[in-house]
Parts: structure tokens; sequence; C-alpha cells
């Protein structure tokens, strides 16, 4: 599944709402290019919905499908002009809880994020939902993904949750770009990706003594994921 | 009597305090710099991974990343959106002398972050830990952070500011004497594997290790060893820069590329600074410095003119002196 020619990268570009064959098409490792709108959420978004059980005061579920875990570098030239010259993403493993009924509820069909989730999560609700995972790249890319950005079309929950968390609906034009890391069967590119490290990895373990201090953990196998 | 006034009135007339408003314009300048502008010593490195790396997807992330760099300077957008932690690092001369004292150096570093958290902007990633208040400003309870060191014999100060994340990639452990160098080279391996996957710590990365002195120590020196020495900096102690070069060795055939893709070129570069410890304890600092290094440093003079220059000069040899003087 993972490109081995130097050339592979494929760049595609796609208008929000996405198709359903344009779903289809994605392969682990495309670098996604989108154009619409996509609105942005992270704790601050999930605790509110999903702990304190309010609605938010827009509609996201008409706002093309594309939610994105981060929050931007916002310029508020004069109240409510703003400018955003750079946008990077947030760990997404934090809310993979949410993604079951985040996912069918709101009609998410590309979740924007930093690193992913697990296979499991993605085969349990992004595949029924018939959602995709992008993960943005190397996760420093501000400067580039702020180019994508024509504007903020809306802003909700600002005073509730602050600049950093509150939703921002972004229209965007060719903005990216974002790798699939989960395809529409629920595959993870970085998953792939370990099992090949691994054959390299763990054998750097051989002759390192456990440490002489024991610390309780949940990983237990440099093998194993944190996430 | 005459020749006394005379000498009073020369120095009213001569600046030789470093001034407040010096100091606040200069700070917001960093601040500035610091956000957009990448330093040579890490895009240099960046560029030659770029070259030599052969997988394609570490690859494209690499060029990628070099792309953004470019873009960054020329539109004038911070280079990545979080804009991590601003910090200061401030070395001040034995002999230097600034307006107000330090209560006022505090001060305008406290107002630059402000000033320039809205006008670069700078993401408010600040909050009460509890409340989670966002003051939208990143100043607030023991924020932003400033550290101190001195230099003998000089009349200037150096102020450096680092924005870094704060999420992902720094450990600790207490290691012992009888876990030895294995020990550590296993630690340094287990950071690998925590946030090397999927790319948590943002690499390629310098990874700093603080090696001995007490837990608080070894930590503070992980992050100086991360964010204050240039890519290519060798420590002093030949015996130390043998384990730094061995631990990149190790780092970049770990298997891991940028984003935790299959790759060579995960670790920028290896700083480890080491400080005297417990005799029965070798506790260890690990933290990592993702290739979104935002640091830069200023140094101000007396007449109040001031020099920007990308290497902090933290580890002096005054700094990292063994002996009582």
């Amino acid at each position: 599944m993972i490109p081995q020619d130097q050339t592979a990268i494929r760049e595609v570009s796609i208008t929000l709402p996405v198709r359903d064959d344009q779903l289809n098409s994605l392969q682990l490792g495309d670098a996604v290019f989108l154009n619409g709108m996509v609105f942005t959420g992270r704790e601050g978004l999930y605790h509110m919905i999903f702990e304190k059980k309010a609605e938010p005061p827009i509609d996201i579920r008409t706002l093309g499908g594309a939610t994105f875990h981060c929050s931007p570098a916002i310029n508020e030239s004069s109240p409510g002009i703003y400018h955003v010259p750079s946008v990077t993403a947030t760990a997404s493993f934090r809310f993979a809880k949410y993604m079951p009924e985040f996912l069918s509820r709101y009609n998410i069909h590309f979740v924007i994020g930093k690193g992913g989730m697990s296979s499991r999560v993605y085969k349990e609700s992004f595949v029924p939902n018939r959602t995709i995972y992008l993960t943005t790249v190397g996760y420093g890319l501000g400067a580039i993904y702020g180019k994508g950005i024509v504007g903020v079309k809306d802003v909700a929950w600002k005073k509730e949750l602050g600049l950093a968390q509150a939703i921002w609906v972004l229209e965007v034009n060719h903005f990216g770009p974002f790798m699939v890391e989960c395809d529409a069967r629920g595959n993870s590119l970085f998953e792939q990706g370990n099992d090949e490290i691994n054959k390299k990895f763990l054998p750097l373990y051989e002759g390192l003594p456990i440490p002489a201090l024991k610390r309780l953990g949940e990983v237990t196998s440099p093998a194993q994921e944190v996430v | 009597m005459y020749g006394t006034d005379r000498y009073e009135e020369f120095m009213e007339e001569k600046d030789v305090m470093i001034r407040a408003e010096t100091i606040l314009a200069a700070s917001r300048e960093l601040n500035t710099r610091a956000a957009i502008e990448i330093p040579k010593d890490v895009q240099q490195k960046v560029e030659k991974m770029a070259s030599e790396e052969t997988n394609p997807l570490s690859r494209y992330v690499l060029e990628k990343i070099l792309d953004n760099y470019e873009t960054a300077i020329k539109d004038r957008s911070p280079m990545c959106a979080d804009t991590g932690l601003p910090r200061y690092y401030a070395k001040i001369g034995n002999q230097a002398s600034i307006e107000g004292g330090m209560v006022a150096l505090e001060k305008s570093l406290r107002q630059a972050t402000a000033d320039t958290t809205a006008s670069i902007p700078l993401r408010p990633n600040r909050v009460h830990p509890f409340s989670r208040k966002d003051h939208n400003n990143n100043v607030g309870l023991h924020a932003p952070t400033v550290d101190y060191s001195f230099e003998p014999n000089v009349d200037w100060m150096d102020i450096t500011v680092v924005h870094k994340g704060g999420l992902f990639g720094g450990e600790y452990r207490m290691l012992f004497p009888a876990d030895g160098i294995p020990g550590l080279k296993r630690f340094f391996l287990d950071s690998i594997a925590e946030f090397l996957r999927r790319g948590m710590s943002c690499q390629p990365a310098v990874i700093g290790i603080g090696v001995g002195g007490t837990k608080d120590v070894c930590v503070r020196l992980s992050k100086e060893a991360a964010c204050l020495r240039l890519v290519g900096d060798r420590n002093s102690e030949p015996e130390i820069a043998r384990l730094e070069e061995e631990l990149i060795d190790l780092g970049n055939n770990a298997g891991f590329g940028p984003m935790g893709f299959p790759g060579k070129s995960a670790v920028l570069d290896v700083h480890i600074e080491a400080a005297y410890a417990h005799t029965g304890g070798m506790p260890v600092g690990i933290q990592q410095f993702c290739y979104a290094q935002r640091r830069k440093t200023a140094r101000f003079f007396p007449d109040n003119t001031v020099e920007f220059r990308e290497d902090p000069r933290w580890f002096t040899p005054y700094y990292r002196r063994e002996t009582i003087d």
C-alpha cells in the first residue's frame, strides 16, 4: 500500500462536499487539497457538545463535512475582522472517544488533524460513516496551510471558549496538502509504516539493560503505540 | 571638586544603562523574527536530509517543510501556527546595568509577549491549568518563563527567545550508575518509540539530553540543550561529544523518518549537557525541539545598540564551569 518509488505521492484536489466515488478512490499516502468550507474544533467543541450537551450556534452539518482538529493563529485587526496567517493541527488521538457519535450526528466525511487514530477506531466509527482521516503533513507547516485560507466565514463560541478553542468556519482554496492516513476501508498509513519500522527498530534494543528502577505504565513494549 | 562635577555630567550625558524601551522594542522584534524566520543551521540540515532521504513519504514531508520555511519568510507568517509557549533566556553581564533593574526587565519581556501575541499573531496558548482561563496574550501565572545566567567581565546582556510546543517529546527517568551508558541508550530508544511514532514530536527534531544534577536540573538542561545550541555543535567534553555522535547515528538508523513514516531522517542533532549528580544517581531528562526551531537572540550593549543573531551562545565556559570561581 505504501508507495515505493520516488515520484509516487499523488496529489488530489477535492471540492467539498466530497462525492462518494472520490472517497472510494483515495489511497493511503495520497496528498489531498481541499476547496470549500472547513470548520475547526478541539477540546472545547467536544466538551460543549458532549459534556455540556450544547448544540453549536452554527449548523455544522451543512458546512461541507470537513472538520479540522486545530486552532488557527488569528489576528483580529478590528472587531469581527479576522486574518488567519497560519494554522497547524493538534493531536487527534485525544478526540477518538467522541468520533462514533460526532461523525454520524454532524455528517462528517473528512477529519483533518495530527497523527491520526488507531485502525480499530477507524474500522468501528470511520468506515460506517464513510469518513476519511487526513493528517496534516509534517505538522509544522503553518505558513503553507495559512496560504490556503481565503477568510473566516463565521465563528462560534468565541466568548465561551476563547480564540484558540472557538469554532472557526474557514473558507479554503487549494488548502493542503493533507495526507490520507485512513482510507475508506479503515486502513492506517501510520500502522503500516510501524510494521516496516519495527523490523529495524526493535533489534536495536538487543543487549540494553532493563532500567534498575521500574515505573508503572500502560505501555510495556517499544513495539506498542502510546496513543 | 571641578573634576568630579565634570565626571558626573559626563556620566549623565552618555548612555551607560540598557534602557527599558530598548529592551521592549528589541524583544518584540525577537519574538517576530523567532516566529517567522527559520535559523540557517536548521534549514541547511533539513535540506541535506531531504536530498539524502530515499523513502517517498518521508521525502515529501521534508520537501514540504522546506517550502514552508520559505513561505513563512515570504508571507511574514509564523512558520507554525502552534507558536508554542514563548520563553526567554537572559544572560546578563556582571558589569551590565539595566534601567529599572531586573523587575523592569521582566516587565518588558512580559509586555513584549503580550504585544506580539496580538501583532504577529502568536497563538494565545497559555491558560490557567484548572479553570482554562485564557488572557489571550500568553501572559499569566509563571508565564512567560524567564531563565537567567550570568557572564563575568562584560557589560552586555543577551536575551534569547524560544517558542517551543509543550505537549510531546519530553521525558524524565531516574537512572543509576549501574544503568550507565547502556541504560541511557535504552531510555533514548524508548523516547523515540514514544514520540517518533506518528511523528508526535514533529521530527526531524533536535534531541536535548540532560544528565545528572537533580530531577529538575536534568530536565532544565535537556531543554536548554535542545533549544540553545546550533545544529552541528558538539559538547566541549570529548567523551560527551562522542556520545552525541553515537546517539545521532542510533536515532537516524532506527527506521524513522518525519511523521513516523519509514525513513532515516528523524534526528537533526543530539545535544547532551552534564551536571554533577548525587553519587548514587544518574537522573536523565530528554527533550525534543521540533524542526520549526523558533529561536533568536539579541545582544544589548550599554550604548543601547542591539545586535540580533541566531546562535544563543548560552553554554559559555563560565556557564559550564566545574570550579569554585
